[in-house]
Parts: structure tokens; sequence; C-alpha cells
């Protein structure tokens, strides 16, 4: 048997990417990609708007199938099983809910056709609500929280999910400086002291190579994926990192 | 006040009204939160066009109307979902194309057969006089199975209404559950229709949803609230029309309209304060 945690004891990676390429409507988005995603990596993906960031997100998580190639989950990993902060829609904007409904929320995969939730998915998800410091705002109307306490509140829903892998979409979109930090901070914690598994898009480049302990950077084609350590001396890495700056701050 | 109500009561048709009116604007209500956070409301105004059309063919070829409405309306309401969901033309085009197209075919329907008689009139701006004994049963067993229905995936709609794609990437059949909202829509509309009107009863499915957001801050009290809202409009109404001679459907929409008033008071005074 497997453990669940910690590469150490899986006999295979938890996501395999082969040959993967995606399209819409015959045009294709990007294309070769190869890559693999151990359990307890920290992955950034980065790269221009357009270059295929989201749909990779789209394929990972079995929304979109790739046009060629495959992506195979190991390590045990159930499709059901990974948590997912998306990017906010505007219906979620005004939507009248309570914290707590919305982090609820995410132990509705595990749930399958039962109707009610149990007494362990209110255990779940009370105690990702004091992981995530958001007690007080627990009988708060989403919709009256600041940017910073609405992705806390998805990100404890996504934890309700999940106990291996996160995917996370921009998750600091919109957020002023000091609230950016304090969720890349929380992030890092949530990988290194849960053993999470963290996948997420971003483009701002400073901060995923001071974070992540893999890069995958495309330019609608798989320029770049290793350690970070190896990305900064790469020749993309450099050259993103020098002029990428602009790209990772006017964006913000 | 009491002597009048007992007075309206002693009416079977009256007391069938209120009967099926009732479950009606409880299922209306309970729909209208997830059609209106999900920005689907212009899909009860679609449904209920396309339960006009079918009523008409149905009275044409004289058949029972419910038999042919319901099944017709749920088709639509799937073709919408479906249409909304892949194609190019866009959701709000499709719902007018479809919603107007079933009126034309009605009227179209009408006019070779029976003419614009009461009967017609009486589906646009609804009747108090149209429900059966039949269709009480009918409607009280369609409408229990509504609420049982929606009480039973009450988490799951919650989900898919407030995000899609997370409920969609952690494995909740989402097409599943937009559909089920959508057929009950559908019957919800065919059922209400000819007490409140075509052309009024989707209000019903709005009105209480808007109504109780100006309030509440959670999912469920929003959900309980418009279900009070939309119960209590709809006795006042059936109460005023039968005390003052004016149209049901329309009554109850103008004590809808009050109770929306209100309560955008209170909030904006609670605001202020």
């Amino acid at each position: 048997m497997w453990k669940r945690y910690g590469k150490r004891y899986s006999n295979m990676a938890l996501i395999t990417c082969r040959d993967a390429s995606f399209a819409y409507e015959g045009n294709t988005v990007v294309e070769g990609l190869n890559f693999t995603v151990e359990s307890g990596d920290y992955l950034c993906i980065i790269g221009e708007n357009g270059s295929g960031k989201s749909t990779i997100i789209k394929g990972l998580l079995r929304l979109k199938t790739p046009q060629t190639g495959s992506i195979v989950a190991g390590d045990g990993l159930k499709p059901s099983e990974i948590g997912y902060l998306p990017q906010q829609t505007v219906v979620q904007k005004d939507f009248p809910a309570s914290a707590y409904e919305v982090v609820l929320s995410g132990r509705l995969g595990a749930r399958g056709i039962l109707p009610f939730y149990s007494r362990a998915d209110k255990a779940i998800a009370e105690e990702n609500i004091r992981r995530l410091d958001i007690v007080d705002l627990r009988n708060k109307c989403y919709r009256e929280l600041s940017g910073g306490q609405q992705q806390r509140v998805l990100l404890a829903r996504a934890l309700c999910a999940t106990k291996k892998l996160l995917l996370l979409d921009e998750p600091v979109a919109g957020l002023d400086p000091l609230v950016t930090q304090e969720l890349y901070r929380l992030i890092e914690d949530i990988n290194r002291q849960m053993g999470i598994t963290i996948i997420m898009v971003s483009h701002d480049v400073r901060t995923a190579v001071k974070y992540a302990s893999h890069i995958l950077h495309l330019k609608n084609t798989q320029a770049f994926f290793g350690r970070t350590e190896d990305y900064v001396s790469s020749g993309v890495g450099i050259s993103f990192l020098n002029c990428g700056c602009a790209d990772g701050r006017h964006a913000e | 006040m009491i002597n009048a109500l007992v007075e309206m009561f002693s009416y079977a048709f009256i007391v069938r009204a209120v009967i099926v009116g009732l479950l009606v604007s409880l299922c209306a209500a309970l729909l209208g939160v997830s059609l209106v956070l999900k920005r689907y409301s212009m899909i009860g105004d679609g449904l209920s066009h396309v339960g006009f059309g079918t009523l008409a063919v149905a009275t044409a070829l004289n058949i029972a109307p419910l038999s042919i409405s319901i099944p017709a309306t749920v088709l639509a309401a799937f073709l919408l979902l479906r249409i909304s969901e892949n194609s190019k033309i866009k959701g709000d085009a499709a719902i007018a194309l479809i919603s107007t197209g079933a009126l034309a075919i009605g009227i179209m329907v009408i006019s070779f057969t029976t003419g614009m008689n009461t009967d017609v009139y009486s589906y646009m701006f609804g009747s108090i006089l149209a429900m059966s004994t039949s269709d009480v049963t009918l409607s009280v067993a369609l409408a229990v199975v509504v609420l049982v229905l929606f009480i039973f995936f009450y988490n799951k709609l919650f989900g898919v209404i407030f995000d899609e794609n997370f409920a969609k990437a952690t494995g909740v059949k989402t097409f599943l559950y937009n559909m089920l909202i959508a057929i009950l829509t559908a019957i919800t509309i065919v059922l209400g229709m000819r007490m409140i009107g075509a052309l009024l009863i989707s209000s019903l499915i709005l009105f209480p949803a808007l109504t109780s957001m100006r309030i509440c801050k959670k999912f469920k009290s929003v959900t309980i609230c418009a279900a009070c809202v939309s119960l209590a409009s709809f006795f006042i109404g059936i109460v005023v029309s039968y005390s003052y001679a004016t149209p049901a459907g329309a009554s109850v929409v103008i004590v809808n309209i009050a109770a929306f008033a209100l309560f955008w008071l209170i909030n904006s005074l609670k605001r202020r304060t």
C-alpha cells in the first residue's frame, strides 16, 4: 500500500502529463506538455496572458479533455479529491451566502449522491475555518467581505475538498500587496505543514520563483519545466525575470 | 373579516385555487432563488410563453391541457439549457427565439380553431375558475415532487449555483442539476400559469427571491424568507381578489410588488442608521 503523503512511498507521480495539447474549436492553444507533479511539490505555472495557463488548469480538473496526449492521475488521486480555487465570477460578487455555507460546500464532491452533510463534513469545515483564521467571518455574508477575506473563504472551501492537491488560478488577482503577501504565506504553510501539493497559475514570476519548488513556463508550448533553481539560471528564466518584471508588476 | 374568510372558503373553486396556488407559490419561490442567482431569470419568462403556446394547441386538439403542456415545456427547458451551454446563439437570444416562436404558433393554432375566446384570455391573464378537481390532484402531486426534489438536492443546488466550475471539478454532475432546476421550473410554470396567467407567472418566480435578497444574507435564510413572502403574498392577493372582484393573478403580483417595496424600504432604512 502507498502512503497518502510523501513521495518516498508512492510508485507513481501524482500527475503525469504526456505530450498533451489542448484546443478550442480546432485551434490549438497549448501543446507539447510534458511534466510530472509529485506529492508535496509546489508547482507554479507562469506565462503571459493567452499562453494557455488557465487551459491547463481546466485540463487538470478534467473540465477539458486533451486533444492529444494524456494527463494521468497517480498515487491514488481521485478527481473528487482535488481542491480548486477558481477566479471569482460575476455571480459570486453579489451572492447572498454566509462564509460558512460557502466553506461547507467544499464537501459536496465527497458527498456523492447523498443529499445532506454529515457531522464529519461539518467538522472538516470547522477545522478549515479555524485553520484559515476566518472564525469571525463565519456568519458574515460572503458578498460583504473584502477581496482578501473572500479568497480565504474560498481557500477554506478548497481545503474541504482535498487532502492531496490544491489548484489555484491566479489567487492574488485584484488583491492589495499586503494581503497578497499574506495569502502567499498561507499557501506556503498549506504546502509545508499539511503536505498538500500545490499547482498555482500566476503571472507574477518573482513571487513564483520565491515560493515554488517547480516552474512550468508556457508560451503556448512548454518553454520550461523543472526545478526553480534550474529555472532562474536558464535562458527562459533569466530573460523572463529581467523583462518579465514589467509583466508581473504591471498586471497587479 | 373572519366572516368574509369563512364565506370565501365555502366556495369549492376558491379552496381548490388556494390549495394549488399556495403550492405553486412555494415551488416558484424556492426555484426562483436559484434562477435569479444563476442569471436564468429570463428562462422563467420564456417557458411561460412556451406554456401558453402548448395550452393553445391542447385546447385546439381538445385534450387535457396539462398532459401536453408539461412534456412540451420540459422539452423547451431542456433545449434552452442545451443551447445556452454550447451553441453560438447566446442564452438570452435563444430564450427570446423559443418563447416568441411558441407564442406565434399558439396564436396561429388558436386563430385557426376557436378564435380569441375567453379560454385564451384566461390563459394569458389567469383565471381563478381554471382549476378542476383532477387538476388539483395532479397539481398537488407534482408540487410535492418539486418540493421533495428541491429539499433533497438543496445542498447540491447551492454548490452548482454558487460556483459551477468548482462543483464540476469536485465531481458534481452540474449539467444534471441545471437540468433539474429547468425541469422543475417548467412544471411549476405550467401548473401556475392558468390561475396566475401566462404573462404574469414569471413574476411569481422572480419577486419573492428578489424581495428576500433585500434583507437576508444567507442562502438558507434567503430561501426560507422567499418561501414565506411568496405564500403570504399569494394568500393576501387571493383574498383581495375575492373581496374586490379583481383578477387573481394581477392581485397576487401587486401584493408581491408591495412586499418588494416594503423590504427594499426596510433595507435602505437599516443602511442609513
